[in-house]
């Protein structure tokens, strides 16, 4: 993951300096291989496993389970070779990633306001818990993609179609998570607040907000995966000109399993790279208390105890 | 003037607070002590307006507490939960001024000066997280005099901290008193402290139902000193006298 840090810059300035630089860059170099054998050791299954995938494939030589390497190459022939000023985006990448993933970001960021939005409101009203819970439970108990046959009803077929089911999909995870991180903020600084005089918006920004954000994130993540499953889902229908999902159908129909494969891999890098996305953004927003420590006056607590022992 | 008038209190069924009269001068550093769940915590709640009384009423300079007080300020025992650990020392002191109107520039030079004065400069831009529990009580004081309240209320503050921290925070609170005349209700369960600190020292009885025990003035030379003034005779005798309410409340009625 992260590179060695080096040394470069220590110059030697006298006898014992250069006997510390010699210890130090030994060190590093120790460092560097810790480093590198744990890199490794992650990825190491990844390896194996497209090794192993490359090896049968060839060895079978069916044209249903390509290569890897033909697939990937296959990839990039049909989207990633294109002119430096497009971003080596193909015309045909811009057809069908582009719309998928603008698709997917307002749904995504929609299902996300509304979602902490409402989730705030439920969760800092008890009575407005004790009333949606069930509601809640339920709507988020349906496996999303049976929603989409109602929304080709309601809505109109393409993107109207598309955004509602990835909305209403995505949803729930984190008006769930947020509402219940809303309700777990703590009595004293709610009562900190309260003595400080926070207005409510001071309250939100300061207090319910950021205490909330572990539980907003956690819920963040399932959408942001459900929001991939709906965009593809809801672009396999008909009515769909354009979109990976599209893509998919189209090559199937065609029976072009090496697209087919391509579609796959794409969309398994696609959701790997927006969690690595969503994860780094989380880890900037919450890195700056990760020196939170609990406090020693402990006996204090027995309110917060209380209340949690009654959510769980 | 801080006056309770036949206060009640209750949590639930059970009576926490029975009939609790009492009246805080101007500028008096008064020490609430009980043993433990004998309702300090709760009388401390329903003078900050965070409880509303069951019977008997509260009065500031004549004005009935009925939600939390202008120009008041809470410091609590729990400093590790009652700071905002996501905002940087300065933001955490400087929030109170924001209802003030000031700008950005004023609120910060305002709250770097209280931190200073706390003992805490340079530490401005760090995270409540990075300081050690006596840092952080000094930046939740600091929080609670950045509005210049005129009365201030601490609910066992130095209660979780090691001995030496204590010491040095009660000579900071000692300290501030002196120069600003602020109303404080210090509540504690230490006894020593309660003398080395107050001005006055009210012991409560245990629950259900606290009422005062024992009222008693603390007539030590000031300014106290935490190895002189502990040693005084006097000092002794009145460690004795609130000693002996906090074990035996029955007998030591004043």
């Amino acid at each position: 993951m992260s590179g060695a840090p080096t040394h470069e810059s220590r110059r030697p300035t006298d006898h014992g300096a250069a006997a510390r630089t010699a210890h130090l860059v030994g060190e590093t170099a120790a460092r560097t291989a810790r480093l590198a054998r744990g890199a490794l050791l992650r990825r190491l299954v990844l390896v194996l496993a497209l090794t192993a995938w490359q090896l049968g494939a060839r060895a079978h030589g069916s044209v249903y389970f390509p290569p890897p390497a033909r697939i990937a190459r296959h990839a990039y022939d049909l989207w990633f070779s294109g002119p430096v000023g497009h971003a080596f985006l193909t015309p045909a990448a811009v057809d069908t990633i582009l719309p998928s993933l603008g698709r997917m970001a307002a749904g995504f960021v929609l299902a996300a306001v509304v979602g902490v939005g409402l989730g705030i409101l439920v969760g800092r009203s008890p009575r407005a818990y004790a009333l949606c819970d069930p509601v809640l439970q339920f709507a988020r108990a349906l496996p999303p993609p049976t929603l989409v046959p109602v929304f080709v009803v309601v809505f109109d077929f393409g993107t109207p179609m598309q955004l509602a089911s990835i909305v209403f999909s995505a949803i729930w995870p984190v008006l769930i998570n947020t509402a219940e991180g809303a309700r777990d903020t703590d009595p004293l600084r709610l009562d900190v607040a309260a003595v400080l005089r926070l207005t409510a918006v001071e309250r939100l920004w300061f207090l319910l907000l950021p205490s909330a954000l572990p539980r907003i994130f956690a819920g963040l993540r399932l959408s942001l995966s459900l929001c991939l499953i709906l965009m593809v889902f809801s672009e396999l229908l008909p009515g769909t000109a354009n979109g990976i999902g599209f893509a998919l159908t189209d090559a199937q129909s065609r029976s072009d399993l090496l697209t087919v494969w391509a579609v796959l891999v794409l969309l398994g890098a696609l959701g790997y790279l927006l969690n690595t996305g969503l994860l780094a953004i989380e880890k900037r927003l919450t890195g700056k208390r990760s020196h939170e420590r609990r406090s020693k006056g402990s006996h204090k607590s027995s309110r917060t105890e209380s209340r949690k022992g009654r959510s769980t | 003037m801080l006056r309770l008038d036949s206060l009640s209190q209750h949590y639930g069924d059970q009576p926490v607070l029975h009939d609790l009269s009492l009246t805080v001068p101007d500028g008096q550093l008064l020490c609430v002590v009980g043993p433990s769940g004998c309702g300090k915590s709760t009388l401390l709640r329903t003078v900050a307006g965070l409880l509303p009384a069951r019977e008997g009423t509260i009065t500031i300079d004549d004005t009935p507490v009925t939600g939390v007080p202008d120009r008041l300020a809470v410091v609590f025992q729990d400093y590790g939960r009652s700071l905002l650990p996501w905002l940087t020392v300065r933001d955490n002191v400087a929030l109170p001024l924001r209802r003030q109107g000031l700008r950005r520039a004023e609120r910060r030079a305002e709250a770097d000066r209280i931190l200073d004065r706390v003992g805490l400069t340079g530490a401005a831009r760090r995270h409540p997280g990075q300081l050690s529990g006596g840092m952080q009580q000094r930046v939740a004081i600091a929080r609670a005099l950045v509005c210049r309240p005129s009365l201030l209320l601490m609910d066992e503050p130095f209660g979780s901290l090691d001995a030496q921290t204590r010491e040095d925070l009660e000579d900071l609170l000692l300290e501030v008193h002196r120069t600003d005349r602020t109303t404080i209700v210090f509540v504690t369960h230490d006894i020593d402290e309660s003398v080395y600190v107050g001005d006055r020292v009210v012991v409560l009885t245990p629950g259900p139902g606290a009422k005062v025990a024992l009222d008693l003035p603390v007539e030590l030379p000031c300014p106290r000193d935490q190895i002189g003034t502990r040693g005084l005779p006097e000092f002794v005798a009145l460690r004795t006298r609130v000693g002996r309410a906090v074990r035996t409340p029955g007998r030591a009625q004043v």
